[in-house]
């Protein structure tokens, strides 16, 4: 066995996932074929609110090729309800969530029959012949008004208001009474701002495949989370755990889009069990749209007490959350990740967070990267800005004399956790630098001396969040149905290869490739001899997969408490072979040697002895596998500081980035170029929050973004050249040092940029503009009228699209 | 993509796709670039019982110089007539126009015969089209006829052809040596302008001899903006400013834009 010489933690290399990926060498889940395959079509409701009085699947059930059509009614007695396993408070109000709708639609986009057919199109074809009368209920669209319980979207609940939720740092014990800061404040701010619904737009659509085959039941589907999915398919259908096979193939993103257990998942496992054949769905873009859960969709009030001197007391957040028609799997809780975040990385005496969760009649809320953390970074680093204004200081300035400082980590805050490291001076020198703050400043002054038509603004954001997800015990204390561990197996082969398995479950991250660079780094063996092994439940036969960047903290951890038992039993068996004591044996880049002789064993060698066992030391188990489960007793807080310039063009309200830094700190980095990547993309996505995204409903609640030609996502082409570099404060609470990158780049980059387009347009007399900035509403703004609400003006697109016809 | 079902015709020659046309009916369409049509397949808003595909009519291809104009050939695609000669040397501003379409796997697809028929007031091609006095080159049953922009568009996704003609050559009048700017306003690299400005003029010793200004998506169709023209003949180019205000008169978004855009296409144009 070749040892290897360099590090491999800490190499920026090409992922070993991308040959494979971008050569179609591979296999989706729309790929799979079986014999005998059935196809799944859904109808989906063109209405919000309705009772279903008709559905007449005649003329379609009569269509070429079709096998069957099922209306929610033939569902009604086995379909259960879909999970929520975040029942936030004793007193949730909590629907029943089918599936398919029985006798009432509760949003544009839910499913009312499906057709089984022999082939795609022949389902798609059947879908148009069936015929559903609704009978129209009033549509309860607006949060506010929700909470007003005039028309209910569930009148068996008697109110739309889901569960209220607080956190207060009185009662806690971990700060003041945040009216008390308020009262005695110099200067108290209050500002509301809206969280628009975003979709989160994950590039494979959805797809399930499900074969039943002697009594066993294989689900292949494009998610994030096959292992809690097996879980949660077999409670509510009853079908046994262990008959119950879940694999996530090679799965085209997520950005949380796929932490989810669907109605198609649960309606194709129905399917397959009724008919005893292999049955596939696989939705159109649209059909994800109208059909998924989106994201963000909150509308937050925020209070801020200070001194004059810039001293920030206390922080008084309440928030409405749209939770949609339903609660899906993490629903109620995706507001409550960010309660602990809203005091970000500042020093408040006081605060106090409360959240009503509300539902409408709108497709499902549920976790989009970042997951209730950006919407808290925004209000926070929004509110700098405006105190920053209000007391006419540099905002930088406000900034630092309100974080906490690199010498007081760790730190716990008034939200009650504590951050274990951290370097905010650091990383903001960095940005600083990169940036050239002081001389875009000076540049901003001249643009508005001079009345330029195009003015410069500079926007910041010194954010962090918390990752990592989670202690298990912390989950508990907040009512969440699960623990958050991780899990790792290394099978070391009798060839010297090394096969591991994981618990996290890749849709895009590259985890094969990091996987192995830590295997490689610790057991001394090279990269290519690594294979991961992820995703199936057959395999890996636990895990709490892949979402809230915890794969590395969590599940890297694990790998490397398992790649140590490897070390610690190798060791041993090593010492034996070499006939010397253990304490003398050294492990040094794949080998074993007696310490002060030239005696060694590869670990090749030592794992080919494990495993023909012929001589082996008392009491030994032949091979040299091992296992190891991880449960973090704290979060990682990575952070950092991200500065962008916008240039905005008053005459069209046009806005654009011309420069962003992104320093980020997320502890120690195991592959430089996968984290890059994780920034850049995490950037588009956040940057997509703050000028291009918006999901829009009709009055009638009817959803008119549902393509890409309304729905607008920016490419490369429309994103700035990004500058990025890093800071290292190791996070202490695992081994690797790792702090989780998944989410960061979304989380910091709204505020930066709606900072700057702001800070561009104030002296205009501009003091707020809603997201997504639209030229429109920008524009609009400048001329000191009134935003109508109603976003940009249709610029060719494809608009309003019939909701029916879900394969279309 | 899961469309209706349809028939699939290949014609090799437009006598015969005229004649196919005829047969098939109402319902048939003809498919070009794809570019308009297939997501309308794909999201089922329309289902033709067939499709004619002129994509092997190579004489519908290329751009040919016929003395005072140029003949573009409908099937011509986007990224053929960015990167054609003539077009470059006698109709700048179409090639300016084309670069901004879309993006490159679009511009190789997509067609310009096609973009015009399919009539979206937001396409980049009407307004110019319209600006350059294009005429359309028109075969049907009863032969060839010929229709000037101004007639060719009439409505939303609606032009003067008839459902049993094709489109089959665009004459565009040479504009040589006159410059030119596309002066486009969207909001991400890949969406229809909200609003844009095709202009193109003629300056002769710093004076505007000529000028062309055609909006895109300010209406149910392209629109010229002939008062700009007129009141840009016989002026120095410092006359832009003044004459762009012309480019409407309401006080909207789009009114502003037009105005503003307008500005800005006739001074990148003869800048």
């Amino acid at each position: 066995m070749t040892a290897t010489a360099e590090s491999e933690v800490g190499k920026a290399r090409l992922r070993k996932e991308d040959a494979r990926l971008i050569t179609g060498q591979t296999r989706w889940t729309d790929n799979l074929q079986l014999t005998g395959m059935l196809h799944m079509a859904v109808l989906r409701s063109p209405v919000a609110h309705a009772r279903i009085t008709n559905v007449d699947v005649s003329r379609a059930t009569a269509m070429p090729g079709v096998a069957l059509v099922l209306t929610g009614e033939d569902f009604a007695a086995e379909q259960g309800s879909l999970p929520c396993a975040w029942p936030i408070t004793e007193d949730m109000k909590s629907p029943a969530a089918p599936a398919i709708a029985v006798d009432q639609v509760n949003f544009a986009g839910e499913a009312v029959a499906v057709v089984i057919a022999d082939s795609a199109y022949h389902a798609a074809d059947a879908l148009e012949a069936i015929d559903v009368d609704y009978e129209d209920l009033p549509v309860v669209l607006d949060m506010e008004e929700a909470l007003r319980d005039n028309d209910l979207v569930h009148p068996d609940l008697g109110t739309n208001k889901c569960a209220t939720w607080v956190f207060d740092s009185a009662e806690a014990g971990s700060g003041t009474n945040v009216e008390d800061e308020i009262a005695a404040a110099e200067v108290v701010l209050e500002r509301t701002f809206k969280q628009q619904r975003l979709i989160p737009a994950f590039m494979e659509p959805r797809s399930v495949v499900v074969d039943v085959t002697a009594g066993m039941y294989t689900v292949w589907s494009a998610t994030q989370i096959p292992h809690i999915l097996r879980w949660m398919l077999s409670a509510v259908t009853g079908i046994s755990e262990h008959k119950l096979r879940v694999i996530a193939p090679d799965v085209g993103g997520g950005f949380g889009g796929k932490l989810q257990v669907t109605p198609e998942e649960l309606l194709c496992l129905l399917i397959a069990r009724r008919m005893g054949r292999p049955v596939k769905w696989t939705e159109s873009r649209t059909e994800s749209m109208l059909s998924a859960h989106h994201g963000r969709d909150q509308i937050q009030k925020i209070t801020m007490a200070a001194r004059r001197d810039g001293t920030v007391t206390g922080l008084k957040v309440e928030l409405l959350a749209d939770m949609g028609a339903y609660l899906r799997l993490v629903t109620p809780g995706v507001p409550i990740l960010g309660a602990f975040m809203f005091n970000s990385i500042y020093k408040f005496a006081g605060y106090r967070f409360v959240c009503t969760n509300v539902f409408t009649n709108k497709v499902p809320t549920d976790a989009y990267r970042g997951a209730g953390r950006p919407e808290a970074t925004f209000a926070i680093e929004r509110m700098m800005d405006e105190l920053a204004v209000e007391l006419g200081m540099e905002p930088m300035k406000l900034r630092e004399m309100n974080w906490i400082k690199h010498e007081e980590f760790p730190f716990t805050t008034v939200a009650g956790l504590t951050y274990d490291s951290g370097n905010y001076e650091a990383a903001t020198a960095r940005a600083m630098e990169l940036f050239g703050y002081d001389e875009l400043r000076e540049e901003q002054a001249r643009r508005r001396a001079g009345g330029d038509v195009v003015q410069l603004g500079i926007g910041i954001s010194t954010y962090t969040e918390m990752c990592g997800l989670a202690p298990s015990r912390v989950l508990g204390a907040l009512r969440y149905g699960a623990g958050g561990w991780e899990t790792a197996s290394i099978r070391m082969l009798p060839t010297g290869k090394v096969e591991v398995i994981t618990g996290t479950s890749p849709h895009g991250q590259g985890h094969e490739t990091v996987w192995s660079q830590i295997v490689a780094d610790r057991l001394g063996v090279p990269f290519e001899d690594v294979e991961v092994l992820h995703g199936d439940t057959a395999t890996s036969h636990k895990g709490m997969d892949s979402y809230g960047s915890r794969s590395l903290a969590v599940g890297g951890t694990a790998l490397v408490h398992a790649a140590d038992k490897v070390l610690a039993k190798a060791k041993t068996l090593a010492a034996h072979m070499m006939e010397c004591d253990e304490a003398d044996v050294e492990f040094a880049s794949g080998s074993f040697s007696v310490r002060g002789t030239s005696t060694a064993r590869t670990l090749g060698d030592v794992v080919l002895a494990a495993h023909v066992a012929h001589d082996l030391p008392e009491g030994m188990e032949p091979g040299m596998d091992a296992d190891a489960t991880f449960d973090p007793d704290n979060f990682s807080y990575p952070h950092g500081t991200h500065l962008c310039a916008t240039e905005v063009d008053t005459e069209t309200g046009l806005v654009k980035i011309s420069r962003y830094v992104a320093v980020d700190d997320v502890g120690t980095v195991v592959n430089p170029l996968i984290v890059d990547g994780q920034v850049h993309g995490g950037l588009a996505q956040g940057i997509a929050q703050a000028l291009y995204e918006e999901a829009t409903h009709d009055e009638m609640g009817t959803l008119t973004t549902a393509t890409f030609a309304d729905y607008l996502v920016p490419s490369a082409a429309d994103l700035p050249a990004f500058l990025t570099d890093r800071t290292t404060t190791p996070a202490t609470s695992n081994p690797l040092g790792a702090k989780g990158v998944g989410e960061a780049g979304t989380i910091a980059s709204t505020p930066a940029v709606v900072n700057a387009v702001l800070d561009a347009v104030r002296h205009l007399g501009v003091r707020d503009i809603d997201m997504p900035m639209s030229p429109e509403r920008v524009w609009t703004a400048l001329q000191g009228r009134e935003d109508t609400g109603a976003g940009e003006v249709a610029a060719g697109g494809l608009g309003s699209i019939d909701a029916q016809g879900g394969q279309a | 993509m899961i469309p209706a079902d349809f028939r699939y015709l290949f014609p090799s020659s437009v006598d015969e796709a005229v004649r196919m046309l005829a047969e098939e009916g109402e319902d048939a369409k003809i498919i070009a670039g794809g570019q308009s049509l297939v997501p309308v397949l794909r999201m089922r808003l329309a289902a033709p019982t067939a499709l004619i595909d002129i994509g092997g009519l190579t004489e519908l291809t290329g751009v040919r110089d016929d003395g005072d104009s140029l003949l573009i050939g409908a099937m011509t695609t986007h990224y053929e007539v960015q990167r054609d000669h003539l077009v470059q040397d006698h109709a700048l501003l179409l090639r300016l126009v084309t670069d901004t379409i879309a993006d490159p796997q679009i511009r190789h697809r997509g067609t310009f015969g096609g973009s015009l028929c399919h009539a979206d007031p937001a396409g980049d091609l009407l307004a110019p089209a319209l600006a350059l006095d294009a005429v359309m080159i028109i075969a049907g049953p009863g032969g060839r006829r010929e229709v000037p922009a101004a007639e060719f568009f009439v409505d939303y996704f609606t032009t003067a052809l008839a459902p049993d003609e094709i489109l089959i050559d665009v004459r565009v009048p040479k504009y040589t040596g006159w410059r030119a700017h596309y002066e486009k306003l969207n909001r991400v690299a890949q969406a229809w302008s909200i609003v844009a400005v095709a202009a193109t003029v003629q300056v002769r010793d710093g004076v505007i001899s000529a000028a062309r200004v055609g909006l895109t998506n300010v209406g149910s169709g392209p629109v010229r903006a002939v008062d700009v023209e007129a009141a840009l003949v016989g002026q120095p180019t410092s006359a832009i400013s003044e004459a762009a205000r012309l480019a409407s008169s309401g006080d909207g978004y789009k009114d502003n834009l037009a105005r503003v855009l307008t500005g800005r296409a006739l001074t990148a144009a003869v800048g």
